[in-house]
């Protein structure tokens, strides 16, 4: 069985419809990235697929089946249960996601204790091993600090242990990289590889940076206007695309050694 | 190689901050702008690019060093003679939504310079703004819209139809191009390289993304913490460059053409701060090919070919002395 099944999804925001026609069948295991430019619906999708739509927006029509679970039918309580347990979700920002009058440590003990009963003090040291096992140097310190002393690049890090404390089947990352420097998000794009590798963790990647989806996915679904544009498995996408729009999105992509304007 | 506009020698920038520490964000940066090349400046955050162009800008006073802009230094500058240099060196900024203000319309917008500097009456701004459209290949109704009523990238294309109003020698755009998609981004650039072409315009362009700069920078200069660690032609960079932290930016790109097998390059650990720069070379925590001279003795840009520079002890003769 796939363990996350999108059929024909609708979404609108205020009536308006954004995404239409959106499908995806994700294995387990499976990286699958979903590009495009501004506008054209991927980050509608994946919250759409957690239930995170903002105020106004709505699945108008389609499934979106995880694990045998029709997920826009879920109560609170059901959500409870999936949300940082077995789905995750990693942000642009995760020092945004974070209170910023609260130490790291406060938030991550809230958030494992909101997930399973148990003392402080053992919260706390799994939090610690989860920021250890996410190449943070000294977690201790990190545990006390607060997210903006942070650098980008810890705070996503950190933004990625809270997401993987309980091994999700199923992890969405909208933009994760973007705000990062390009040789902090080398680290990261390659950390998430290491978690599929891992913990046989399926991923969604929204990006629009072409490049990293190049790199980390098996699948890749370029959007626009809040349609599929192309989907298919990663090389047949860069190498062998029929498609002029993902021929033009492609060939604007600056590449080294590649077209020079002088 | 054509005649430098604008010359900076060993500029300094550093900031008092609370508890009497010292931020320094420039370190003896010396670079030139050269008429009608653009000089790319790359680095992460906090490297001191965007200080860096401020300080030619005339936005901010460097600490020490001098900024020659036709024989005069901009540092000293003042007043008058301060608000005469500003006409020629112009700006494009990152987010067209905040800088273009969203109360004027398009045509008093791109022509507020020339009225500002009387280089036109209030009568002519029609024709001026038709003008200015057209180069930057915008369609003339334009100027009777709201910076609200456009896209992002023709609201960039305004931006810059602003800063080549009055004709000037150089144009700093700080990340003119990150917050566009990469189709825009693609077509943005390419009017730049145009404009650049027909007016000999000097461009200083702040980027972070190596592959966009190399594609039309004619020489790049790569800062890490305040030090201009490589200078090196914009053609030349993937092929060519020295220094150990312009092979880990390179190594860090993503590229669509290369094969999966091939394994991202990671330096490891993050920049020290700028509050703690290391005595010798500031990149020495982090290179691969770090010996005790590095940390005992600070590398100076040294010629290592013609227009190629380097700070590092490995290459240019820094090794024998």
């Amino acid at each position: 069985m796939r363990l996350l099944t999108i059929n024909d999804l609708d979404v609108s925001y205020s009536g308006a419809l954004t995404v239409s026609g959106f499908s995806l069948s994700l294995g387990q295991g499976e990286i699958c990235s979903i590009v495009g430019e501004s506008g054209s619906g991927k980050t509608t999708v994946i919250r759409a697929v957690l239930g995170l739509l903002p105020v106004g927006g709505k699945v108008t029509a389609g499934s979106i089946t995880y694990d045998g679970k029709e997920l826009p039918t879920l109560d609170k309580k059901q959500w409870h249960e999936l949300r940082g347990h077995d789905i995750s979700m990693i942000f642009q920002d995760s020092g945004a996601m974070m209170n910023p009058t609260r130490t790291v440590g406060a938030t991550f003990v809230e958030y494992i204790r909101a997930h399973e009963k148990i003392p402080k003090k053992d919260a706390w040291s799994k939090a610690a091993e989860m920021l250890t096992k996410m190449r943070l140097p000294d977690a201790g310190r990190i545990m006390n600090e607060y997210p903006f002393r942070l650098s980008g690049g810890m705070r996503q890090r950190v933004g990625i242990a809270m997401g993987m404390t309980y091994q999700p089947k199923l992890l969405l990352a909208d933009e994760p990289t973007s705000a990062l420097d390009a040789t902090t998000q080398a680290q990261i794009v390659r950390e998430m590889g290491e978690l599929r590798d891992e913990y046989g963790t399926s991923i969604i990647i929204v990006t629009h940076d072409l490049g990293v989806a190049s790199y980390i996915s098996d699948r890749i679904i370029v959007m626009r206007n809040g349609r599929i544009e192309e989907s298919g498995d990663r090389d047949t996408i860069l190498h062998r695309t029929e498609n002029e729009y993902t021929k033009m999105l492609l060939d604007a992509v600056p590449t080294l050694g590649g077209e020079r304007f002088v | 190689m054509s005649e430098a506009v604008l010359e900076a020698h060993n500029i300094t920038r550093r900031f008092r901050i609370d508890g009497g520490k010292t931020l320094t964000a420039c370190e003896n940066v010396s670079l030139s702008l050269y008429r009608g090349r653009t000089l790319g400046l790359v680095g992460e955050s906090g490297c001191g690019k965007s200080t860096f162009m401020k300080l030619v800008m005339g936005l901010d006073k460097p600490t020490g060093g001098e900024i020659l802009f036709r024989g005069k230094d901009i540092a000293k500058m003042r007043g008058k003679e301060m608000h005469e240099m500003r006409q020629h060196i112009q700006m494009v900024f990152q987010d067209p939504s905040s800088s273009l203000n969203p109360k004027m319309k398009i045509r008093d917008i791109i022509c507020e310079p020339l009225r500002n500097y009387g280089r036109i009456k209030h009568a002519e701004k029609k024709d001026a703004a038709a003008d200015l459209l057209e180069m930057v290949e915008l369609p003339s109704e334009f100027a009777d819209r709201y910076p609200e009523n456009m896209s992002i990238g023709q609201r960039q294309r305004a931006a810059i139809a602003r800063a080549i109003a009055l004709e000037p020698d150089i144009i700093i755009m700080d990340e003119a191009t990150c917050s566009l998609d990469v189709s825009v981004q693609k077509s943005i650039i390419g009017l730049i390289t145009r404009l650049q072409r027909e007016k000999n315009i000097s461009i200083g362009f702040i980027c972070h993304n190596l592959p966009l700069v190399q594609s039309f920078a004619h020489e790049i200069a790569v800062m890490y913490l305040g030090n201009v660690v490589e200078v090196i032609p914009g053609a030349d960079i993937s092929e060519k460059s020295l220094h150990p932290y312009t092979k880990a930016l390179l190594g860090a790109v993503f590229d669509i053409n290369s094969d999966r097998e091939r394994k991202i390059e990671c330096i490891k650990g993050e920049p020290p701060s700028p509050l703690n720069i290391p005595a010798g070379c500031p990149f020495c925590d982090r290179c691969e090919h770090f010996t005790e001279k590095c940390r005992s003795e600070k590398p100076m840009l040294k010629n290592v070919s013609e227009n190629h520079k380097v700070a590092c002890h490995l290459y240019g003769g820094n090794l024998e002395k």
